[in-house]
């Protein structure tokens, strides 16, 4: 039978899949933006678990909500992304340091 | 009579600011002529005042004329006081500045600040001025001040010789040191009387004999000696004694006339006529008389020795007016104010009559004054030859001369003193006459006869100076020859100084002597008994000896005195001392506190110190600001981990 640990398990393994993914990846802006959503999805996870644990609808309304704000959030991240690419010719992570003190 | 008095000062500093101020519209001339005009009326109506005192018996004078301020009840006040010392003072200052106001048209006839020059000596003179006649303190220390700034102004007046910038700061530095002991004497006075006025002072001076000072280590002193040798400090500085004599043989940078007026005859003697003028508080006490008495010795005989060394003509009368200072010093040491008081009024006649005429050798040779390349002058400038020679014979004391009274009589003075020092002060005046002689005749000689060492060129052009220079070299050496043969009588022995110097009836060393004078003629037939008129011939003999009959003599001599010698052209090494120990250490110190202090402890550690805190500061944070997202991240999810982490600790 499948319960509830399963399932904060899984998330907790793919919020420190994604956590691991911004600090081992040093090439691509795009894999940053990919391991942010992948730290949503996570806790999507945990919404709908807890919501299905608990009887309560309310879990599962807000994760559409969180849904939707990625979605807006990638678009704004990947048009960014472009407007950085055209300025710098690069999405290369390393190179992204001007904010250097 | 309050306006005849108050015009004597004002005479001449309205001359002097009618000079100064409007030299460019008034000219050379009318620069000259309203000076000697202003001085002209104060000699005037001094003379006057010293008729009205001395003849017709006037009452003395002490009022004041204006009140400065009132401040907690200390008043501070312009005031005369006038009687028989200061008419004497009066007379003596301005006949000595009306000569050298005329003297100088000729000596300075082509300098470019010739109406300065006549600025400053009226100036000068209403200082002068201001100092004799005050009645109080305040305007005492103001013409004391005055006095050492026109001094300053006048010794630096050829502002652009280094030597001249390094004498005027030096006699400025060093009057510093001795204003300092005059000030807090003064202080002292008011402290214990609260009034600035003579007076007061004189007649609370047994009630400020009862109070004692504890001072250096907790000796007691009383409170009269603690504020006469203050008082004592100052008249040091003003009138050169040892060790503060040092500014007065580098003065000698000055132009000639001030040499005379201001560094021979007058300002010198403002401490000698201090010294007489507080007799009151000084004769209560012995203690504060020995010291002046010690220094006044040591001065006279060990500055009479560097004038036998010195080549320069004006350094020869420089340190015989060193000398001269040190017997008035002594006479006021042993209580013989008016013997100091008669020395001082000789003395301003026969050394300003030197100086002038050293002052004239001097643009006769072109402004050549190293006797070693005079000599010979007799014949080319005999006037003043023989006024030079009356007033070097009145400086030694040739019997009559007036020199001679008032020498005499001070040395006799000292022989009657029982004071502690009085022994010691006797032999020293008593070399010193001989020394005195042997100098001044030395001078006498290598200037005036002898073989014509000066260049031919210089020869050429010697002539006799104009009369503006001349007469009044004849007009001092009327004076220098005869006043003392007038004056001994009356001034030294005839009560002149009564009610105005105190003596007490144990130290009158001058009342005992009056005993015994009868005559001038007496005491002249007297002087053929005591040993100092056969001294100051020795003197004369030998310098002729040395400087005439056998000139190669000296030299041989001094290559034997080696040593002793070295110490006398190092002027005992107080140049030596003031220079290295006192100039350098005070520098030495200055620079520890700015290398120490100011350097490292508040630039280097408290203002670029808190800079460079900040600074290391900033680049260790800077260190963190990677500007790599994921460090930023992983300082986040550290932060956010630990928080969680402590809260799950803590539940």
């Amino acid at each position: 039978m499948i319960g509830l640990p399963h399932f904060l398990v899984l998330a907790g393994v793919l919020f420190s899949i994604a956590v691991a993914g911004i600090f081992l990846n040093r090439k691509n802006v795009i894999v940053l933006l990919m391991c942010i959503e992948l730290m949503l999805l996570a806790v999507n996870f945990n919404f709908v678990a807890f919501s299905r644990w608990l009887g309560d609808l309310n879990g599962q309304v807000f994760v559409f909500f969180i849904l939707t704000v990625a979605a807006a959030e990638s678009a704004i991240g990947l048009a960014i992304l472009v407007v950085l690419f055209r300025e710098r010719r690069s999405i290369n992570v390393d190179s992204l340091n001007r904010m250097r003190g | 009579m309050e306006q005849i008095y108050l015009a004597i000062p004002l005479a001449p500093l309205l001359a002097a600011l009618l000079a100064g101020l409007a030299g460019k519209w008034i000219g050379r001339v009318g620069a000259h002529c309203v000076t000697i005009l202003g001085v002209a009326t104060a000699l005037a109506l001094s003379l006057w005042v010293f008729y009205g005192q001395v003849f017709e018996g006037a009452p003395r004078y002490n009022a004041t004329v204006y009140t400065w301020l009132v401040s907690d009840g200390l008043s501070m006040q312009i005031g005369f006081l006038i009687d028989h010392l200061t008419a004497l003072m009066m007379v003596v200052v301005t006949f000595v500045s009306l000569m050298v106001h005329i003297y100088t048209i000729g000596y300075m006839h082509d300098d470019p600040g010739y109406q300065r020059f006549f600025s400053y000596i009226s100036l000068f003179t209403f200082a002068m001025l201001m100092l004799v006649m005050s009645n109080n303190f305040l305007q005492l220390f103001f013409g004391w001040e005055a006095v050492g700034l026109v001094s300053y102004l006048l010794i630096g007046f050829w502002f652009t010789r280094p030597s001249a910038i390094f004498a005027n700061m030096k006699a400025f530095l060093v009057n510093r040191v001795g204003d300092l002991g005059f000030l807090l004497g003064i202080a002292g006075v008011v402290h214990y009387t609260g009034s600035l006025a003579y007076s007061d002072a004189f007649q609370a001076a047994p009630e400020i004999l009862k109070h004692s000072l504890v001072l250096f280590n907790g000796h007691a002193w009383n409170a009269m000696t603690v504020i006469c040798i203050c008082l004592f400090i100052g008249a040091m500085g003003k009138s050169a004694q040892v060790p503060l004599h040092v500014w007065l043989p580098d003065s000698m940078e000055g132009p000639t006339p001030i040499s005379a007026l201001i560094h021979a005859a007058t300002m010198v003697t403002a401490g000698i006529f201090m010294v007489a003028r507080m007799s009151p508080l000084f004769e209560l006490s012995p203690t504060a008389l020995s010291v002046v008495l010690v220094i006044g010795a040591t001065t006279a005989l060990f500055m009479g020795f560097l004038g036998m060394v010195a080549n320069d003509i004006k350094r020869v009368v420089a340190y015989s007016t060193l000398s001269q200072l040190g017997y008035m010093t002594v006479a006021l040491g042993v209580s013989a104010y008016s013997a100091a008081i008669f020395h001082l009024m000789t003395h301003a006649f026969f050394k300003a009559l030197l100086f002038l005429g050293a002052g004239s050798v001097i643009v006769a040779m072109h402004h050549e004054q190293d006797m070693r390349r005079m000599g010979g002058l007799r014949k080319y400038l005999p006037i003043t030859y023989v006024t030079s020679l009356l007033g070097a014979l009145a400086l030694i004391g040739f019997p009559g001369f007036s020199g001679f009274f008032s020498k005499d009589a001070l040395i006799e003075a000292v022989g009657e003193s029982h004071a502690v020092g009085a022994c010691y002060a006797q032999w020293c005046v008593t070399a010193g006459v001989f020394i005195t002689a042997f100098y001044t005749f030395r001078m006498i000689f290598m200037t005036f006869h002898g073989t014509e060492r000066m260049d031919a060129h210089t020869r050429e052009h010697l002539h006799e100076s104009p009369w503006v220079v001349t007469l009044p070299l004849v007009l001092l050496a009327i004076p220098s020859v005869f006043i003392g043969w007038f004056t001994v009588g009356p001034v030294l022995f005839g009560g002149f100084f009564d009610g105005v110097i105190t003596v007490a009836p144990a130290h009158d060393v001058l009342g005992h002597l009056g005993h015994h004078f009868e005559s001038p003629w007496r005491f002249l037939l007297e002087a053929f008994e005591a040993p100092t008129l056969y001294l100051a011939a020795s003197g004369v003999a030998l310098a002729w000896l040395f400087y005439l009959k056998r000139p190669e003599w000296p030299a041989k001599i001094t290559a034997r005195l080696g040593p002793v010698l070295s110490i006398l052209e190092h002027k005992y090494g107080f140049d030596w001392f003031n220079q290295q120990v006192l100039a350098g250490g005070s520098r030495l110190l200055g620079q520890a506190f700015w290398r120490v202090g100011d350097q490292w402890l508040i630039d280097g550690a408290l203002v670029n110190g808190s800079a460079k805190t900040v600074d290391w500061l900033a680049h260790a944070t800077r260190r963190l600001q990677s500007g790599y997202l994921y460090h930023y991240a992983f300082v986040m999810i550290i932060g956010l981990a630990s928080v969680l982490a402590w809260f799950l600790w803590r539940a």
